[in-house]
């Protein structure tokens, strides 16, 4: 068998941008979520609406930003407003549609850790932390979830709940598990294309059970595939730009 | 009253004391970087810093000991990975160990909202179940609503001794103008007691529309001038964020000798900030 002509990667942004409506409200996290979002407002959801936490509302960024308030998301927004108004009068107020999500680990109800790795007061691993993703948990009508799918990250127990989410779907590099409707229970929904439900059972931390019908995702298309690295490649020349500040003489 | 204008040392020097709370605010944009800088080369220590977002300056400052306590939401380098300096600090204690006062964007964003209204505390919807609120139940609890029953989380209101906010511009009033991100910088303002800000520029007159965000000079204890002074961070409109360095930090810091020689050399070494951007070939 040949290799796919994508990347593991490029397949999970693919398969997260498709979950999204156009017109939906969509509270943006950075990295791969940002890229999905972007993804979808440049191919089939032009009137998506995304919400960087930063205060950005309505930002329709030319590359992806490295950072939740980079100055592009600034420059192409509708408006721009304090943070504490984007949580309390857009998050908790109901206003969004969708949230993204990842984490270093995530159980079988969907619940996450971002915090830390072992005892919180001694931890081996000191995460991030949570920023908004409690609250975005809480708040958005519907939550996706995007993460590397591994034994050691998808676990039996978390070390730390950070989040209690209950994702509609958790898109991983191997397919999309969604919550069994009566147990709320994670079973894999679909694979990608070379991928077996054994194959995801091995990189999961609990027996995971499997829907049914397992659905096959169509691989990403041509158009998908090109938008995505155009995206990509502005976004690269974008980072690599060296910052001069003039200072007065 | 006018805020008088100052050097970055002479502010820094006069306002913030050793054990104080202090909030150098900014949302990636805006981030006082001068200031932080200037803390750490006048050994300031002992100090509670507040940040919703630490990012690589309180992991310059909690790296080169300033720091006793960290009170924060988010504690990564954005788009990067971790900030080593402060893991550092949390999981081997090293310069010395790190009190943490953690919690969500929306609690820490409420927090300093109360601070600001005079208020002992914030509400926020309880349906935002985290271990975090029993990991910190110093500063959050639950309380009911008087009206309906319904339970909430109350977190502690946050009231630094020093605010420190970095501009695009100040008159010769002392107004200062903020544009593009502000996170939470109005709210951290004007919950402190003593507000310290930089600028990029001062000019005549701010050129604000009737809604902008100006801050009255007679809310600020002073002004120093500081062209580039979020740098790595950003000033839109004058400079952009040097990704590139963001990147470049995850190398520098993971080390403690690769960080303390790159501390030594470019803000030890450097007797200001032009000299600092100087010393980085960022300006000329």
């Amino acid at each position: 068998m040949t290799a796919p002509a994508y990347s593991a990667d490029e397949m999970m942004t693919v398969a997260a941008a498709r979950r999204l409506r156009d017109g939906a409200v969509c509270f943006v996290g950075i990295g791969l979520p940002s890229a999905a979002c972007n993804l979808a407002r440049l191919t089939h959801a032009p009137d998506l609406v995304l919400i960087y936490e930063s205060g950005t509302v309505g930002t329709r960024p030319t590359v992806l930003p490295l950072s939740i308030g980079d100055g592009e998301l600034a420059s192409t927004a509708t408006s721009v407003i304090p943070l504490p108004e984007i949580f309390a009068h857009y998050l908790q107020r109901g206003r969004v549609d969708v949230g993204f999500l990842g984490a270093a680990q995530l159980d079988r109800l969907g619940r996450l850790n971002s915090t830390a790795i072992g005892p919180y007061a001694k931890p081996s691993v000191r995460l991030p932390g949570s920023g908004g993703a409690p609250e975005i948990g809480a708040a958005a009508r519907e939550v996706f979830v995007v993460m590397k799918q591994s034994a050691r990250t998808f676990v039996e127990r978390l070390d730390f709940v950070t989040t209690r989410a209950r994702p509609a779907a958790v898109i991983t590099d191997l397919g999309v598990l969604e919550p069994d409707p009566h147990s709320r229970e994670l079973r894999v929904c679909a694979t990608f294309a070379g991928v077996t439900v054994d194959q995801m059972r091995a990189e999961c931390g609990w027996p995971l059970q499997a829907a049914a019908t397992v659905q096959r995702i169509t691989p990403p298309t041509d158009h998908e595939l090109e938008v995505l690295r155009a995206l990509g490649a502005r976004t690269a020349a974008a980072h690599g730009r060296p910052v001069r500040i003039s200072l007065p003489t | 009253m006018r805020p008088p204008l100052l050097s970055l040392r002479e502010a820094i020097a006069t306002h913030v004391r050793d054990g104080a709370q202090v909030a150098l605010e900014g949302f990636t944009h805006l981030i006082p970087f001068a200031a932080g800088h200037e803390i750490i080369r006048q050994r300031r220590r002992d100090l509670t810093l507040l940040r919703m977002t630490p990012d690589l300056i309180y992991d310059q400052m909690i790296g080169m000991g300033c720091a006793r306590a960290l009170v924060f939401s988010w504690g990564g380098n954005p788009g990067v990975g971790s900030l080593h300096r402060l893991r550092d600090a949390v999981e081997h204690g090293w310069p010395h160990t790190l009190e943490l006062d953690e919690q969500t964007h929306a609690a820490m964003a409420a927090r300093y909202c109360a601070g600001a209204s005079g208020l002992p505390f914030a509400v926020l919807r309880a349906a935002t179940d985290t271990d975090l609120r029993r990991a910190n139940t110093a500063h959050s609890a639950a309380v009911a609503c008087p009206f309906t029953g319904e339970i909430l989380t109350a977190v502690r209101a946050l009231t630094p001794d020093v605010t420190i906010l970095h501009a695009q511009r100040a008159d010769h009033d002392g107004n200062v103008l903020m544009e593009g991100i502000v996170g939470a910088s109005r709210e951290a303002a004007l919950a402190a007691r003593t507000l310290l800000v930089t600028v990029e520029e001062i000019v005549p007159a701010l050129g604000a529309g009737p809604n902008a965000y100006v801050i009255p000079g007679w809310q600020i204890a002073a002004i120093a001038h500081v062209p580039g002074g979020a740098y790595p961070s950003y000033a839109l409109g004058h400079y952009e964020r040097d990704n590139r360095f963001y990147q470049d930090w995850d190398g520098i810091a993971r080390t403690r000798d690769s960080f303390l020689a790159w501390m030594t050399q470019h803000v030890l070494g450097s007797a200001d900030h032009a000299a600092f951007l100087r010393s980085l070939g960022v300006a000329a």
